[in-house]
């Protein structure tokens, strides 16, 4: 390695502006690429990823200054470079690939268009030259029709072949760099594999340098040639990915591998003759005349946790809808102990909604803003047990307490004022606020870091062991099921495609389905992606192979 | 014409000249050394108009008569550009250190725009608010021994009266104290019409977020029908059948404006309310609060209401301009606001024929402008203090 770097940033310092005053975000970091490498930069959200990946390209967002440090790409200063010069590498010689690509692309006109837009307006060449090899690369990263996809607007592909078109423009100038900032994160598992995939071999087939930015340590192991961890704006530690996953140094780096470790006991099964807490009879359900569920079936029991797994779109989120009564279901009952539920949430009386409860994904969303935190969990306090005063005070400490928040300190404040951890905690403490006995977790860790995530989860279980609560927890992570369901649901297309208790449906045989979601999760192990696509064939993953069942 | 092609051509050489200057001069700093053309020439455009306006002001001070009425306006525009800049920053000084802590941490983000919005409005609310005590003579007063249509500008010699400062208007009342009235009358009937405007559009706009369906659907196309008639015909058309049935009735005609003004206005402010509403309707917030079991007045007024104010709020101002400007409007046409009461619009009218003078005799001039130019300020204050609101409540930054 005698060869000058490709880029090379030193002591990088990099300011965010808030309330008149500059506070730093990234503290002195050191980078160093050499061609062709692959650097995954992973931390929790507001470690300074996504701001040091865009400062390798010489760009802060609004409000955000570089104070100090150097950044240097193959010679050329790009902190001191003016105008013109970045104007010519950018996009050209280093490109950027964005978390969301349906955001990214202008919807109003067609891929091939935004496609070319770089390699003419860089003079690299004619218009029709860089369609065709647009078309080319098309094919290199596997989409389906390579001559027709580029033809379409935005909206008409899926997430998954849109995140690839973007990489396909990225590589239509032949960068040397590319930025990868989280481009998997809001995919499903099984679209995942098929950008990494595809971002993996043609980022090695043009020698491509990259900084792949994630949370997902899976997904870093299987991208990245060494691994860079930042914690608050400074670098914990550097090293090759292998040495990097076998013998971490450091203690924060040994705390987010740990993660994926937490697991709770198997409980027994449940008695043959036991009345499930809520039931779930041949549900169907339609959105206007559109049939989205199927004949759903399954029982949950006090003081267990029933996964509901499966793609977006698989009809999960609907059937939590069906059983809030959001959604009247077309045929089929909610039993709640053994006596069925009135359809409509509008039709129940005040004890039946206290006793179904829920958490939302987004607590940003599911949080009044303009509440405060003690204001939000009092309500259901006053009104589902009519406590006022003294005693409403009191109740709601008690409940600050449950989810681990100080009531002193946090009784005032807005949910603006907090994390996204806390938010969720806020979002768990309103509905215990109103003592039910079953609750619906939607998603309620897909938004967190992986250690909030995992505190999380924790609270849950022991809340669950404390209070004898009966979850029903949607998800698509199956690390999530791994670490806290007792009976697993599979869904598909508003299907039903397999239950059973956890032990069972994590050991073979599976359905084929529950077989393609449980190999397509990301391991640890850096071999991984390799070895399922020799296993699978490069043909027969992502939309492909779930297309087959 | 041609000359001006020609200075603009000169000038787009001197913006050359000026950036490549500017290089040299700096060694190349980031600034000059990526400047664009279109920007150099930006300066060298404002430089230019900065200078006219200077030559423009000495000439508006010339000694003779002549040169310094072509002047004449532009120089009191300057010297009152001048003023307010420089009240609204001593008004700014004054409201960082002086009142409560929430109010001088306000008054520190604050821009120069805002701080004179603030102030403006404040002046025009004491002025409202002590018309009786402020104006020397009574809004209807026809003054006894005085003549009509006295000079402005209290000079003898120019055919004014020292005690009439603004003069008199064609029947004889001091202008002064009608200008004084108008704040009283005009403000407050706007201010209490775009009140109502408010409580009816909100409330149903909320309404049609909430429910949704049949009721949204009948409530919009209302809205739609009262919204496709020109509001300005509308109201004349309206004001018309009152002015009919007002005497019979024994109310008197003003309350029928403000009623009527407020219908028309009160569909805009439903199209705004129930947008807002429809986009927190969707919130899980609110599905928590409906699983909940809670009624539509919880719903309403303590879920949705407090995450639509800032909006709301925001449209309030630019919404008491229009309807300020509509009462103005209605009172020039004559079925506004009914004389003998001050109002802005009714004076711009009575005493507009004045403004022929403005080229040889500006002071003759002033009257009908001094009206207009009340309505003008308070409109592009209200505006200042409604984009800074916006600007805060919209978080961005910069």
């Amino acid at each position: 390695m005698t060869q000058e770097p490709l880029l090379k940033i030193r002591g990088i310092q990099i300011e965010g502006r808030s309330d008149e005053t500059w506070t730093p975000i990234i503290k002195g970091v050191n980078l160093t690429l050499q061609r062709g490498q692959v650097m995954g930069l992973i931390g929790e959200s507001g470690a300074g990823k996504s701001t040091l990946g865009l400062a390798a390209m010489g760009y802060t967002r609004d409000g955000v200054r570089i104070s100090g440090g150097t950044v240097e790409f193959d010679g050329i200063d790009l902190l001191k470079a003016s105008a013109n010069v970045k104007r010519d590498l950018l996009g050209k010689r280093i490109a950027y690939v964005a978390q969301s690509a349906a955001a990214s692309f202008n919807p109003a006109h067609r891929l091939i268009d935004q496609h070319i837009e770089g390699p003419v307006q860089h003079g690299l060449s004619g218009r029709k030259e860089s369609a065709e090899d647009g078309v080319a690369l098309y094919r290199k990263l596997r989409l389906p029709n390579p001559e027709e996809i580029g033809f379409r607007y935005p909206h008409q592909v899926s997430g998954g072949q849109l995140q690839r078109a973007m990489t396909a423009m990225a590589m239509s100038c032949r960068p040397d760099l590319i930025i990868f900032d989280e481009p998997t994160t809001a995919l499903d598992v099984t679209t995942q594999i098929e950008v990494l995939s595809a971002i993996r071999d043609i980022v090695a087939q043009y020698n491509t340098a990259a900084i792949y930015i994630t949370h997902d340590l899976a997904v870093v192991a299987q991208m990245a040639d060494r691994i860079k961890v930042l914690l608050k704006g400074e670098e914990v530690e550097t090293a090759e990915t292998r040495t990097m996953l076998d013998a971490p140094t450091q203690q924060y780096t040994k705390s987010l591998w740990a993660v994926r470790s937490f697991e709770r006991p198997t409980k027994p099964a449940v008695q043959t003759g036991a009345v499930p807490l809520v039931s779930v009879r041949n549900v169907d359900a339609a959105y206007g005349k559109e049939k989205v569920l199927h004949d759903v079936s399954f029982d949950m029991f006090a003081g267990r946790t029933m996964a509901v797994v499966g793609e977006s779109g698989s009809g999960k989120s609907t059937t939590a809808r069906c059983i809030t009564g959001l959604l009247p279901p077309s045929a089929g009952q909610i039993l709640f102990d053994g006596t069925a539920l009135p359809a409509d949430y509008r039709k129940r009386s005040k004890d039946q909604l206290r006793q179904v409860q829920m958490i939302y994904q987004m607590a940003d969303t599911a949080l009044n803003p303009r509440m405060s935190i003690g204001q939000i969990i009092a309500r259901p306090v006053q009104f589902y047990l009519g406590l006022t005063g003294k005693a409403k005070r009191r109740r709601v400490d008690a409940l600050l307490e449950q989810i681990e928040l100080e009531p002193s300190e946090y009784f005032h404040r807005l949910p603006s004022e907090l994390s996204g951890g806390q938010k969720q905690r806020i979002g768990i403490a309103r509905a215990l606020a109103a003592e039910p006995r079953f609750i619906i977790c939607d998603e309620v860790t897909s938004a967190l870091d992986q250690l909030v995530a995992e505190g999380i989860l924790r609270l849950l279980a022991r809340l669950q062991d404390e209070l004898s609560l009966a979850y029903m927890f949607i998800t698509h992570d199956l690390a999530t099921v791994k670490a806290i369901a007792d009976e697993v649901v599979v869904m598909k297309d508003g299907r039903v495609v397999e239950q059973g208790p956890k032990d069972e449906m994590f050991s073979p045989p599976h359905h084929a389905y529950t077989d393609l979601l449980l190999s397509s999760v990301p391991q640890m192990d850096p071999d991984w992606l390799s070895n399922l696509l020799a296993e699978r064939g490069v043909d027969n993953i992502g939309d492909a192979a779930v297309n087959k069942m | 014409m041609m000359w001006f092609a020609a200075f603009l051509l000169g000038l787009a050489a001197l913006a050359f000249a000026f950036r490549f200057a500017g290089q040299v001069a700096t060694g190349r700093a980031p600034y000059f050394r990526d400047m664009t053309f279109g920007v150099a020439y930006g300066y060298l455009l404002a430089a230019a108009a900065l200078i006219w306006l200077v030559w423009a002001y000495v000439q508006g001070r010339s000694p003779d008569p002549l040169v310094a009425n072509k002047f004449f306006f532009l120089r009191v525009a300057i010297e009152g550009f001048i003023f307010f800049t420089i009240a609204a920053w001593l008004f700014r000084i004054l409201g960082r250190n002086v009142g409560t802590k929430q109010t001088k941490r306000l008054f520190r983000s604050m821009p120069l725009t805002a701080a004179f919005g603030v102030m403006i409005i404040l002046v025009y609310i004491f002025v409202a608010v002590f018309a009786g005590v402020l104006a020397p003579y009574g809004q209807a007063e026809i003054i006894r021994g005085v003549p009509a249509n006295i000079m402005p500008g209290g000079n003898v010699a120019m055919g004014g009266n020292p005690d009439f400062p603004l003069g008199t208007d064609q029947i004889g009342r001091d202008i002064l104290s009608r200008l004084i009235y108008g704040a009283q009358n005009t403000v407050g009937i706007a201010f209490a019409t775009t009140v109502i405007a408010f409580l009816l559009g909100g409330t149903l706009g909320f309404l049609a977020a909430t429910f949704g369906g049949w009721l949204d659907q009948v409530l919009s196309r209302m809205v739609d029908v009262l919204m496709a008639i020109p509001s300005l015909i509308f109201a004349l058309l309206l004001m018309t059948i009152a002015s009919v049935w007002a005497p019979r009735l024994g109310i008197p005609q003003t309350y029928f404006m403000i009623l009527i003004i407020a219908v028309i206005d009160s569909t805009r402010v439903y199209r705004l309310a129930r947008a807002v509403g429809q986009n927190i309707v969707v919130m899980d917030y609110i599905e928590a609060a409906k699983l909940r079991g809670e009624g539509l007045g919880y719903l309403m007024f303590k879920e949705i209401l407090p995450n639509a104010t800032a909006p709301l709020l925001a449209e309030f101002g630019l919404r008491f301009c229009f309807v300020f400007l509509t009462i103005a409007s209605l009172s020039f046409l004559g079925v506004g606001i009914q004389p003998p009461l001050a109002d802005w619009g009714t004076m711009v009218r009575d005493l507009g024929g004045f403004v022929n003078f403005a080229q040889f005799a500006p002071m003759t001039a002033t009257p009908p402008l001094l009206a207009a130019g009340a309505i003008a300020l308070l409109a592009v204050a209200v505006n200042f203090v409604v984009d800074w609101a916006l600007h805060r409540s919209s978080g961005l930054k910069d």
